[in-house]
């Protein structure tokens, strides 16, 4: 057995650069407050816009009079909806492949005829300061007309509820695109089933008839925030030549530049978009909210004009992640084997369609070998603010619903969590109920470091302790990506990205580059720059960035590497067939004296044949998928009904942790964030649609006094699509905490709790105790 | 050769045909030769502005989530699924 200390890496290969922990190159001008965040743009002449929100969780837009707001001194401009444009409802592919339906888009940011949720941006106003532009809004008129809202899925599918969107399409014929709207000649009935799909494997029927043990449950979960702790904001500039410039924190400047160029109606060509530093996302910041707003605004205005939000309207008016219901079905015979297993899965998508329930419908089975299958996914409409992803989005609810399905079915059959589990895996070529076969992944070699390692057979002290373990699935993702790398004549290289960092993919990126030049990772100075700069580079999402932006890095890495076998060939006068390079240096093949070190070369390159610069645009198949599992120990308190957790450990297959420490980081924050959803965090509502805890005060997210320090066990099973073996593992990480202290807090106190969170409320309402 | 796997949603359009075989070395070669077997299904599958993959559609060939869409090649053993496209959160 391995001698398991804190923080572990189970390493598959080690390599010179790649696998090492340096500082981070952004990490003192972030602590030292040097680092420009979005809300730090300044210009000269900016105004400061502020947005006026529906106080209503439904109603229909009759009129809006801006005329008293206007005429406030110091007002330099005021916008609705009637200053961007409003595309079709047609789903369009982005410039470069990723979907979006412009209509809701747009809708979103500023609504048209009807207001869907509190906070719903209805007009907005710039001034020459915050107070006027506020005292503005309060002088714009709207007439509403105010309707019932509906705000659980469940209560959205009832033939008599109220409808959002008079005509969005049901989905649910033959097509299985997301969600639309209805053709003007289509006589079809709006609904606010936005979305139905399904996925099949095998013989449902026979598969439950071959079971000796079925269990069969139903688990709920409400919207929770993302938390970052960086409002969105925005900046805009016109030009003179008429190009805009825009600054913002994003997930994907590229994004925010094709997003803005077609709310503006301008070509993508004259939007350039500035990436500032961003103070977290986890998937929010993929769409956006204040930026198309600010270049309304500032082109009415003729003046540059920033729009940031408060956390109150990122808390009403940004995108939370579903509220979900899902129900599994599985069946198991005696001596463990899955037969078949049958899921509902019901995701909230906020105002307009888009929840996160593919995702969650292609990962919920996708950990195990399931031979008979079937998953149904609904997406519904309902009057909160629209959806947008959280880190693996969709997976995490469907964790916790067939993780304690799972958890519930080894008892049954008396077998050990972990050897259920691994009797079932899913491995390489594995089929999964969504069809395609599983590449090569790390999941059995995952449990087994479970059921090797101290924590998992460390004895539990006290009456009402309880251990819970449970596993994660998520697909990743890839997509297409830039660098250039530009070598210094000092022999350092300055590499220039278009992903914005935000989980340490400067340092990642980095890595992959050095590691191929055979150059200390500090002389590798990265940039991310804005989206005039660069090629495109699709968003910082899906944990894509280290494979992807990776990819592209050790491509221009190659590329450089090539020039240099050039440069030191004309040097000697050789061919380039006599050159080789390796660890940093140049060699002549047969020659030893002949070598020629990576900064020497640099300082030669401009009288060998000019710069050096090596660049790859790529778009890499092959992402890889992520499995984590879980264990923890939990402590409940049974007269407060107070859950602590005591000791936390979680293990996960990364692939290649690039940077070990950042790898660790990611799995450390992603199991935080489930932990606060596991126990605290949900959109408090009452009964007229309105958000009631809408400040950090009153949404309680977990901080470091609430926890114990979250050990790691990294597992590297290399990605064979990745030259290093990367795959991405910022997201599997947020997946199995619910389950698993759920299936802990069962151990605890012999209660199964199926609904988030497992407050204390509801841990007493368990206990029989109110 | 290729396996097209069809989603359950469509198979009302193949008569409840899970599994077709389509000739073709691209994957809009078999959308084509797909829609000579079964009309109707490259309405669903093309689109044809953008001459790509329908938008919000993955195409995973062998296993993969393909980069290249309709320009993707595959093979006679190639195994093919069309299925709704996923994001991420990080």
């Amino acid at each position: 057995m391995l001698d398991y200390k804190p923080n572990m890496v189970l390493s598959n290969q080690e390599y010179k650069v790649v696998g090492t922990r340096p500082i981070r190159p952004d990490g003192a001008d972030k602590v030292t407050g040097k680092a420009r965040y979005a809300a730090d743009t300044n210009l000269p002449g900016l105004l400061f816009g502020r947005v006026l929100r529906s106080p209503h969780a439904h109603a229909r837009i009759k009129n809006i009079d801006t005329s008293k707001a206007t005429a406030l001194p110091g007002v330099r401009a005021v916008v609705t909806s009637a200053d961007i444009v409003e595309p079709t409802g047609r789903a369009s592919e982005l410039s470069e492949g990723a979907m979006v339906n412009y209509k809701f888009l747009s809708n979103n940011v500023l609504a048209t005829d009807k207001a869907l949720y509190k906070g719903h941006a209805i007009a907005a106003v710039c001034a020459s300061n915050t107070h006027i532009a506020e005292q503005a809004l309060k002088l714009i008129e709207v007439e509403y007309e105010v309707l019932p809202p509906v705000m659980n899925a469940k209560e959205a599918m009832k033939a008599d509820a109220p409808l959002l969107h008079d005509r969005l399409a049901s989905m649910n014929t033959a097509s299985i695109r997301a969600g639309g709207v209805l053709d003007d000649n289509d006589p079809t009935k709006g609904s606010n089933l936005a979305n139905k799909f399904e996925f099949q494997l095998g013989d449902l029927e026979k598969g439950f008839a071959e079971a000796d043990f079925i269990v069969e449950k139903e688990t709920s979960t409400v919207a929770v925030h993302q938390g970052y702790i960086e409002p969105q904001s925005g900046t805009a500039q016109w030009h003179e030549d008429g190009t805009l410039t825009v600054w913002s924190s994003s997930q994907g400047h590229f994004t925010v530049r094709d997003y803005t160029a077609r709310l503006m109606g301008v070509p993508v060509s004259s939007v350039k978009a500035v990436p500032m530093e961003i103070g977290g996302g986890f998937g929010a910041k993929l769409t956006m909210y204040a930026e198309p707003i600010a270049a309304a605004l500032a082109r009415k205005a003729g003046a540059p004009v920033k729009v940031t939000m408060t956390r109150t309207e990122v808390f009403e008016a940004t995108g939370p992640t579903s509220g979900t219901f899902i129900t599994v079905k599985m069946g198991a015979t005696k001596d463990g084997r899955i037969t078949a297993a049958d899921a509902k899965m019901i995701f909230e998508a906020g105002a307009f369609p888009g929840s996160p329930v593919v995702g969650g419908a292609q990962c919920i089975m996708s950990a195990y070998d399931i031979p008979n299958g079937r998953i149904e996914g609904y997406d519904v409409v309902v009057n909160r603010p629209k959806t947008s992803a959280y880190r693996a989005p969709g997976s995490p609810a469907a964790a916790f619903c067939i993780e304690t399905v799972i958890d519930e079915l080894s008892e049954k059959i008396g077998m050990d969590p972990i050897d259920f589990r691994l009797l079932n895996s899913a491995k390489e070529g594995t089929r999964r109920v969504t069809g395609p076969t599983m590449p090569v992944v790390g999941f059995i070699q995952t449990l087994e470091a479970v059921k090797n390692h101290p924590h998992y057979s460390a004895p539990k002290d006290g009456k009402y302790r309880g251990r819970g373990v449970a596993t994660g699935f998520w697909g990743n993702n890839t997509g297409p990506s830039s660098a250039v790398a530009t070598v210094n004549p000092d022999g350092t290289v300055n590499l220039a990205e278009g992903s914005p960092d935000i989980g340490g993919t400067r340092s990642s990126v980095s890595l992959q580059l050095a590691e191929v030049l055979g150059i200390p990772v500090e002389d590798v100075h990265p940039q991310v720059v804005d989206t005039d700069s660069i090629g495109f580079t699709s968003n910082t999402g899906g944990s894509s960035v280290t494979f992807k932006t990776g990819f592209a890095a050790y491509t221009a890495a190659q590329h450089v590497r090539q020039q240099l076998i050039e440069r030191a060939a004309k040097i000697w006068d050789v061919s380039t067939d006599d050159v080789e390079y390796t660890d940093g240096v140049a060699q002549h093949k047969s020659d030893s004296e002949l070598k020629l070190t990576f900064k020497q070369i640099a300082a030669r390159q401009v009288p060998t044949g000019g710069p050096i610069v090596g660049s790859a645009g790529v778009n890499p198949p092959g992402a890889g998928p992520a499995l984590a599992a879980h264990v923890v120990d939990v402590e409940v308190d049974v007269e407060t009904g107070k859950v602590e957790i005591v000791r936390y450990t979680a293990f996960q297959d990364v692939g290649k942790a690039i940077h070990p420490s950042y790898v660790e980081g990611q799995i450390q924050g992603g199991v935080v964030q489930g932990i606060g959803w596991a126990l605290n965090e949900e959109y408090y509502m009452n009964d007229n649609g309105h958000m009631v805890n809408s400040s950090f005060l009153d949404y309680r997210m977990p901080v470091s006094l609430d926890l114990p320090m979250i050990d790691t066990v990294i597992v590297e099973i290399a990605n064979p699509s990745h030259p290093f073996g990367v795959r991405g593992v910022g997201e599997v990480c947020i997946c199995p905490p619910m389950a698993a202290i759920s299936n802990a807090i069962y151990d605890a106190i012999g209660t199964r709790i199926n609904e988030l969170p497992m407050k204390p409320g509801t841990i007493l309402e368990a206990l029989g105790k109110i | 050769m290729a396996e097209v796997w069809i989603p359950p949603q469509l198979q009302n359009m193949t008569g409840g045909v899970e599994i077709v075989q389509v000739p073709g070395s691209t994957v809009r070669q078999l959308i084509n030769n797909l829609d000579e077997q079964y009309p109707g299904l490259k309405e669903i599958l093309y689109d044809e502005e953008e001459e790509d993959i329908m938008p919000g559609l993955a195409v995973i060939v062998d296993g993969e989530a393909s980069q290249l869409g309709v320009l993707e090649r595959v093979t006679d053993d190639s195994e093919v699924h069309f299925l709704p496209a996923i994001g991420g959160g990080r």
